[in-house]
């Protein structure tokens, strides 16, 4: 079940600067991530926290939906999902 | 006549406070501009920072501001409803964010640093001020619009990272094209709310990928355990008739 993840630029340096890493995932936005961060170990300390949840500054979405709404790393993907890593930025003053 | 607060005027602030001005003028609009920011002209800021020129290095980005806009839009400050301008230097913190946002119609934060920005959210749900968050960082940028009531910005991040998780733009960089283009949008976006034109970015995060030529925007739901505006905290509806027009 092919699910592509749309990864932003500050974390590209730790794709190999893909803008797009399709995954086989299994099920749920969770099981997406987990492969994602063994394929990429570095994203997962940016990603998650030391108990698995994802950090209170980054954010999922789903097609655009919030993947909090829809059950966080718990939430269902079916084949030709799209996810978008969303983090915080701050940039625009200096 | 309506208050306008800008939070830093730096690749953000610069061209939003230029777009008030002009917005205002051709609005019609009466507006009071209050540029805040406690810093000094940087030569390294230039590029972006459209108010600001080499001679104005080491001047107080607030009145340097000041000054270039009263240069550049004569008109605005002409006619039935001139805008008037309130330079301030000094940091937006809890020592000083009420006195910043009084009489504010509305919020514009263009600042630097996460915990500001999570304060501004905080502090303008809680004094009822319309809230347009913008931020860029590299080839990204995003725009998001907080009404009363939320949707907010803890809805979408629970808080801010700790120092150094994240990159700054002062570490990782900022396209300078995209500042002015997410400055302009911040305000256009404030003066919809002044003007009771449908916000277009309330409730909805609006994302520019500069390098791709992609604009995506995501619905932000409500999270009903916000701490800045979920049901424990006082609220009250957002208005429908500014949202989503």
């Amino acid at each position: 079940m092919p699910v592509t993840v749309k990864i932003p630029a500050p974390l590209r340096p730790l794709t190999q600067n893909q803008s797009e890493v399709v995954v086989e995932a299994t099920g749920t936005v969770g099981a997406a991530v987990t492969e994602l961060t063994t394929r990429f170990p570095g994203l997962k300390d940016r990603l998650l926290d030391d108990k698995g949840a994802l950090r209170r500054y980054v954010n999922v979405f789903r097609n655009e939906e919030d993947i909090r709404a829809a059950g966080g790393l718990g939430a269902t993907l079916k084949d030709g999902d799209k996810l978008a890593v969303v983090p915080a930025i701050a940039g625009g003053l200096r | 006549m309506k208050r306008a607060v800008v939070l830093g005027m730096g690749g953000l602030g610069c061209p939003a406070a230029l777009a008030l001005c002009e917005g205002a003028a051709s609005l019609g609009l009466a507006l009071t501009l209050r540029l805040v920011d406690d810093d000094r002209v940087e030569r390294s800021n230039l590029s972006r920072q459209v108010l600001f020129r080499e001679r104005d290095t080491g001047s107080l980005k607030a009145h340097a501001a000041c000054e270039r806009l009263r240069a550049l839009c004569p008109e605005a400050f002409a006619g039935p409803h001139p805008v008037a301008l309130e330079p301030v230097a000094a940091r937006f913190d809890e020592q000083t964010a009420s006195q910043l946002l009084a009489g504010a119609d509305v919020l514009l934060d263009g600042t630097d640093s996460f915990e500001t920005r999570f304060l501004a959210n905080d502090r303008a749900l809680a004094g009822r001020v319309p809230l347009v968050h913008g931020a860029v960082l590299q080839w990204t940028g995003q725009l998001l619009a907080v009404l009363p009531g939320g949707p907010c910005l803890r809805c979408l991040f629970e808080g801010p990272p700790p120092p150094g998780a994240v990159p700054a733009c002062a570490q990782a960089g900022v396209a300078s094209p995209l500042c002015g283009l997410v400055g302009a949008e911040m305000a256009a976006e404030a003066l919809r709310l002044l003007s009771a034109t449908p916000a277009r970015a309330a409730g909805r995060l609006l994302r520019w990928e500069a390098l791709h030529a992609r604009f995506r925007t995501v619905a932000i739901p409500r999270d009903p355990a916000c701490p800045a505006c979920g049901p424990a905290q006082e609220r009250v509806a957002a208005r429908a008739d500014l949202v989503h027009g």
